[in-house]
């Protein structure tokens, strides 16, 4: 095992020089973070949307009076009054509103009469998230101007729905943390695993392994542990400064920190482990390079970092299903964002650890101690 | 016991065959050349013999230990200068031989004594605490050389370590060598290009091309094998009617050719050849306007052998270097 140390403290020697190589490993899984964290994670709001009062009873007053509270508060919107139902709907072609609330000349009689009466919300349906925080303000507010919905008869005493959030708000930041720490720790394993790999290999480093007494065991064994050693480093780094800046409470509560740390190595491993798989047989420096991005999209949207994996279609499930990163995801999310302890997260440790296995299997009955 | 035994040595890469049956010996502490064009098989049959491939056929002795059944005695054994630099630029020197010697598992004493032995005997003792990055080509080919041998090995492989060095660091590098291979016994095989430093250095030089063995003696014996010991180049005021043939009559003349206004004579003697020429050309009343006379050198010795220029040869086949990358 001598043999593999020294291979291990030439790694984290040359690894200690190249500032270059920790920065890059870092800089994009944060720059990740805190962009899209700050990019989806907000409220939609100052929405413009337009009133058209075509009726001007009191019930229709006391629904424009709840619009302007909402504009003047919560700011989701602000409201834009129309006399004109054609001059309305002309702006919200041209995109100067974004939804068009039109109370209809009867609305106030048919209220009374407890004849199904209607307001319309007409929308700009071209984004999703605009048309949905619309909808669904509007609907409140509408359901507050009592006693009537946007469509639909209204039931006397409607079942209530009571939600108990578990646990403490998450803002989106937070819930990209988990996939930056495993980006950071794929990066490292790409840049200084993959990467360095293949071109020590194509400048004949490798060649100067070969001609010493080293077994095959201890080879792979120094490439792997190296590896995982400077993947844990960057994932160690991502999940502190990550913790600070999505504001996760008690960042360095100690169990939790050995705990991460332990799906961290185990993620790292699992990671180095499919690189060493995929690169054991490649001489060209071009190759590790050219799969970086095919391996981030791949490994990176199905595991859920970013969008739940309810939400996907059937094929990519099945990937999110073999790929690591789901799991490294899952655990770091129980572990963060639920402050478990490891027993919620033996599946995932479990799925690592074969992953592992496996692929360190293939690899090491493909690798081959000549040239 | 020669030092290193090959016996029909084979190598082939799908259908191409780099090494054909190739035999030779090394006796212990000699210098034993590996010449031949880029593409001839030298590499190949190196990275053999340093266990980094598998032969097809034959096999071959180093030090005593086969290289397919006791390949880690091999190792032991050897000390290897690969052909491209392989020193850590990122590392210093130090940790270069360092690395190395744990590598092949020098216990710590003798590892701190033979490092500041090694950097000593290939002058980087004030170089060691430097990153080899900051060192130039020649320096760094020193580097590689202390470290082949950071674990006292008896036989030292060098795969063209003067190649794209300066004329002043390739002479610094074969004196180190040849300093070296004194104080430490040392057998050494050691392929180039540059047939000068051949001849200075080595006791025994085997000739390869197209992965044969074309011949293999003393440079002294090489050069004496091929006809023609000395080249004669002359050039006449006049040049009369049949007048080759006359040179080609002169004694000792093995041929003649002619480019333009030079003749150059082939010759067994050149002094006969000489005197007999300047009363040839008297008795025609012809003046001879120029005469050179030059020894045979191993650059001839090798044209003979391998049919070819150098030149020509290297950029045929220079691809073939990278064989580590493509393969």
């Amino acid at each position: 095992m001598s043999r593999t140390w020294a291979i291990i403290e030439r790694e984290m020697r040359r690894f200690r020089r190249s500032p270059t190589l920790i920065f890059m490993s870092l800089v994009m899984p944060i720059l990740q973070l805190v962009v899209l964290g700050n990019a989806f994670g907000g409220n939609v709001k100052h929405l413009k949307l337009a009133v058209v009062d075509q009726d001007h009873g009191v019930p229709a007053v006391r629904i424009r009076e709840l619009a302007n509270a909402v504009a003047a508060n919560a700011q989701t919107f602000d409201t834009v009054a129309y006399a004109d139902q054609g001059a309305a709907l002309a702006a919200l072609r041209d995109g100067r509103v974004n939804g068009v609330l039109t109370i209809p000349p009867d609305y106030s009689r048919r209220l009374l009469a407890k004849d199904a009466p209607h307001v319309a919300l007409v929308e700009d349906n071209s984004d999703n998230f605009v048309t949905a925080t619309l909808a669904a303000s509007v609907g409140n507010l509408v359901v507050a101007s009592q006693p009537v919905t946007v469509s639909g008869t209204r039931l006397a005493l409607p079942p209530s729905l009571d939600v108990v959030e578990v646990y403490p708000y998450v803002p989106y930041i937070q819930y990209l943390l988990p996939g930056s720490i495993a980006m950071s720790i794929f990066m490292m394993v790409m840049i200084g695993g993959g990467i360095i790999f293949i071109d020590d290999k194509a400048r004949g480093l490798h060649e100067g392994y070969l001609v010493t007494p080293i077994t095959k065991f201890e080879l792979i064994a120094g490439f792997n542990l190296s590896g995982t050693i400077k993947a844990v480093i960057a994932g160690g780094v991502l999940m502190t400064i990550g913790s600070v800046i999505a504001g996760i409470p008690d960042p360095f509560a100690p169990m939790r920190l050995l705990r991460l740390l332990i799906v961290i190595v185990m993620t790292a491993f699992a990671l180095i482990s499919l690189m060493f798989l995929l690169m054991v047989r490649v001489r060209d420096p071009l190759v590790p390079r050219a799969t970086f991005g095919i391996l981030n999209t791949l490994l990176y949207f199905p595991s859920g970092a970013v969008y739940p994996q309810q939400g996907f279609p059937a094929w990519m499930q099945v990937i999110a299903r073999v790929d690591p990163f789901t799991y490294a995801v899952h655990a770091f999310k129980s572990l963060l964002l639920k402050n478990t302890d490891l027993s919620a997260v033996t599946t995932d440790l479990l799925y690592l650890a074969v992953f592992s296995t496996v692929a360190m299997t293939l690899a090491t009955s493909l690798f081959r101690r000549t040239l | 016991m020669p030092a290193i035994d090959v016996r029909n040595l084979v190598k082939r890469f799908g259908d191409f065959t780099a090494v054909k049956g190739v035999s030779f010996a090394v006796a212990e502490g000699e210098v034993f050349g590996l010449l031949g064009p880029n593409g001839a098989g030298k590499s190949t049959i190196i990275r053999m013999l340093t266990t980094l491939l598998a032969p097809t056929g034959g096999t071959a002795l180093v030090n005593g230990f086969d290289i397919l059944k006791e390949s880690d005695s091999v190792r032991r054994s050897i000390g290897v200068i690969p052909q491209a630099m392989t020193s850590d630029l990122e590392l210093s020197v130090y940790e270069n031989l360092l690395i190395y010697a744990k590598l092949y598992g020098v216990p710590r004493d003798r590892r701190t004594r033979l490092i500041a032995e090694l950097l000593e005997a290939v002058e980087l003792t004030q170089w060691a605490d430097k990153p080899v990055r900051n060192l130039s080509g020649g320096m760094r080919r020193r580097v590689e050389i202390a470290r082949g041998l950071v674990h006292e090995p008896s036989i030292f492989f060098l795969d063209e370590p003067t190649t794209g060095l300066d004329p002043v660091s390739r002479v610094a590098v074969w004196e180190m060598l040849r300093r070296i291979k004194q104080e430490r016994s040392l057998t050494v095989l050691i392929t180039t290009h540059y047939m000068d430093e051949a001849d200075r250095l080595c006791d025994h030089i085997a000739i390869v091309d197209h992965g044969e063995l074309k011949a293999l003696d003393s440079p002294a014996m090489l050069k004496a094998s091929i006809a023609g010991r000395n080249l004669l180049e002359v050039s006449f005021g006049s040049v009369p009617e049949g007048w080759s043939d006359r040179l080609a009559a002169l004694p000792a003349v093995d041929s003649v050719t002619r480019h333009d206004a030079i003749f150059r004579l082939s010759s067994d003697d050149g002094p006969r050849t000489t005197e007999a020429l300047f009363d040839a050309a008297r008795s025609a009343g012809v003046a001879v306007s120029s005469l050179a006379v030059q020894s045979t050198t191993l650059d001839d010795v090798f044209v003979h052998y391998t049919g070819r220029a150098l030149r020509d040869a290297l950029q045929e086949a220079a691809p073939r270097d990278f064989s580590f990358i493509r393969r």
